[in-house]
């Protein structure tokens, strides 16, 4: 399976933040990439690194095995992009954004391609309205229009259901699994929306405060051996101490009130009821929980709740 | 790069405020027009009122009086308009979310600034061009034509009519270039903002301040006067100091310092090029954060 996206080492720094630290990852032709992180994560910056946007403090990037800022234009050629909200100008229409940015893209396109691609998108009926009276959906659609007039081979779309309701977001997300499936689209997708990601990516990487955390696929991701058990007590700050002083320890997440949050083995739970019953807990509800979304959480807050019960 | 600057001028004529310069340009020239037409011999009366031993003949009040005092009142007035859109080609761009968008494509971002200055300096001639029909070619059809009397602060300069029209063209050729410095400079502050507001601001105060020192004649001042633009930017002037022979009687087709006006087109185009080259040097390595 040939590499369409190879990031080795990127970083990027704003004089002492690193927004971009020492990331690695591969995206293969077909793959539907999901880029994970919460806001300010890194996600943005890394993709405006791999679009030129923002020169990389250190690191190197190979699009269709070329490196991408010795071959900028021949690789641009081959990518379509919306970069977070879908910004156009709203003096000019629907149509006249598409023809305007189809010869941007140096791609030889005929009137009849920006009608089927406007088609594609649902705003047939709208072309010749000028942008400002669109609504977010249908802006963001016509960005993603823009993103595909010139056939590109890999398609990167940066938080895409942003601002969206939910047939916006349900229509986005049919789009993505159409070109990936129907026209061997590579689409590089990110979103703090974990749940849009788990439903069409194959392959994901989960990035936080400009750290890689992993790549993998999602049943990689979604592993039994860091379940969350979520334990609602009546007692909290008592089963803590225990907790502290006990073989679970190192368990320990985070506490809220009457929450606790636990991490550990799934088959561990009844061993840990049983404890928690004998050291005098008050139990009102214990859930284990392994949904891609509460492992994302887990990762990417696991340095703050270590913070918490360490300081 | 022909496609680029296609583009670029499709879009600067589609926004409605390109029109405002122009709809500017002609309620000024229309109303001074108007207040010339009204009661234009009581200004030039004024004007005589310290002469009176010369007996002036003739229709003073004419097309080439007119579009000379008109031209004398807005070519201060004009670089605002000018920064209007040249403070908004990067800025605007940053503001709306639209560079990154532009960057993105492949095409290399020297030439995507050129092909925006090139639109930026395509609009002030355009501008100038309108300004050049209304000052000159309908206050010659209002006013009609006749010989051009130039009032300075120490002479009167009398220039025959048949020797008159070729002056305008040159001191709007002259004018072109000082406007195009004008459109290079708040093109060049506005890759440091993500609104049009602050270049056109920013370009605006630095014409005036260096305007302001222009004008004063205090000895640091003068030192600083042949590098600054706004020095040389009133250059066009000199198209209309004609040389005399030692009867008086002005000899046609002659400039009175030719040297001086070139070498202040030339430091102007200097100007055009270092800002234009700062602007490509900056904008290649520019992060685009907007």
């Amino acid at each position: 399976m040939s590499a369409i996206i190879k990031v080795n080492s990127l970083s990027k720094e704003y004089r002492e933040v690193k927004a971009v630290n020492d990331i690695s990852f591969t995206v293969n032709r077909g793959d539907i990439y999901g880029f994970l992180g919460q806001n300010g994560a890194g996600k943005s910056t890394t993709i405006r690194m791999l679009l030129t946007l923002i020169t990389p403090t250190a690191g190197t990037i190979e699009l269709f095995g070329k490196n991408l800022y010795s071959h900028r234009k021949e690789v641009l050629q081959q990518i379509g992009a919306v970069i977070e909200k879908p910004d156009l100008y709203k003096y000019l229409t629907g149509h006249e954004n598409l023809r305007l940015f189809a010869k941007m893209s140096g791609v030889a396109v005929t009137e009849k391609k920006l009608k089927d691609q406007l088609e594609q998108v649902g705003l047939t009926e709208r072309a010749h309205s000028k942008v400002r009276t669109y609504s977010q959906g249908m802006k963001q659609r016509l960005g993603i229009a823009i993103a595909l007039i010139h056939d590109p081979q890999l398609i990167i779309l940066d938080e895409p259901t942003n601002g969206l309701d939910p047939q916006g977001i349900a229509d986005i997300r049919n789009l993505i699994l159409h070109l990936s499936r129907h026209q061997g689209k590579t689409i590089l997708v990110s979103s703090h929306l974990l749940h849009e990601i788990e439903l069409i990516a194959n392959r994901m990487l989960i990035i936080d405060r400009g750290k890689k955390i992993m790549e993998g696929t999602v049943a990689e991701l979604v592993d039994p051996a860091r379940t969350i058990v979520q334990l609602e007590v009546t007692n909290p700050q008592q089963v803590v101490s225990w907790l502290q002083s006990s073989r679970w320890s190192a368990c320990l997440q985070e506490q809220h009130h009457n929450i606790i949050l636990l991490q550990m083995n799934k088959p561990q739970v009844p061993e840990l009821t049983s404890e928690l019953v004998n050291a005098g807990a008050n139990i009102m509800a214990l859930q284990p929980q392994n949904s891609l979304e509460t492992y994302f959480l887990s990762l990417t807050t696991e340095n703050r709740h270590v913070d918490t019960f360490t300081n | 790069m022909w496609t680029l600057l296609q583009i670029e001028l499709f879009k600067i004529f589609k926004r409605p405020r390109t029109y405002i310069a122009f709809i500017a340009i002609a309620a000024i020239v229309i109303l001074i027009q108007l207040a010339l037409y009204l009661d234009g011999y009581t200004y030039i009366g004024f004007l005589l009122q310290s002469i009176e031993r010369f007996n002036v003949e003739g229709k003073i009040l004419n097309g080439y009086f007119v579009c000379y005092f008109i031209l004398q009142t807005l070519l201060i007035h004009v670089p605002l308009l000018i920064a209007l859109v040249g403070g908004d080609m990067i800025a605007g761009e940053a503001n709306m979310g639209t560079l990154r968008l532009l960057i993105s494509k492949p095409i290399s971002r020297s030439t995507l600034l050129v092909s925006k200055f090139l639109a930026a300096t395509i609009y002030t001639l355009l501008l100038l061009i309108w300004m050049a029909f209304l000052s000159l070619l309908l206050s010659l059809l209002v006013f009609g034509s006749g010989d051009l009397m130039v009032f300075q602060s120490q002479v009167i300069i009398h220039i025959p009519q048949s020797d008159v029209f070729w002056r305008y063209l040159a001191a709007f050729a002259f004018a072109a270039i000082a406007m195009t410095t004008v459109a290079a400079l708040s093109f060049f502050l506005s890759l440091f903002a993500e609104n049009s507001i602050g270049p056109i601001v920013a370009a605006m105060s630095i014409v005036i301040v260096c305007t302001i020192l222009t004008t004063m004649d205090l000895p640091l001042f003068l030192s600083m006067k042949p590098y600054l633009f706004t020095s040389h930017m009133l250059g066009w002037k000199g198209f209309f100091d004609i040389q005399a022979t030692t009867g008086n009687s002005a000899v046609p087709g002659s400039i009175q310092n030719l040297p001086g006006i070139l070498r202040s087109a030339i430091i102007l185009m200097v100007h055009i090029v270092g800002f234009v080259s700062a602007a490509v040097v900056i904008f290649r390595r520019k992060d685009v954060l907007s």
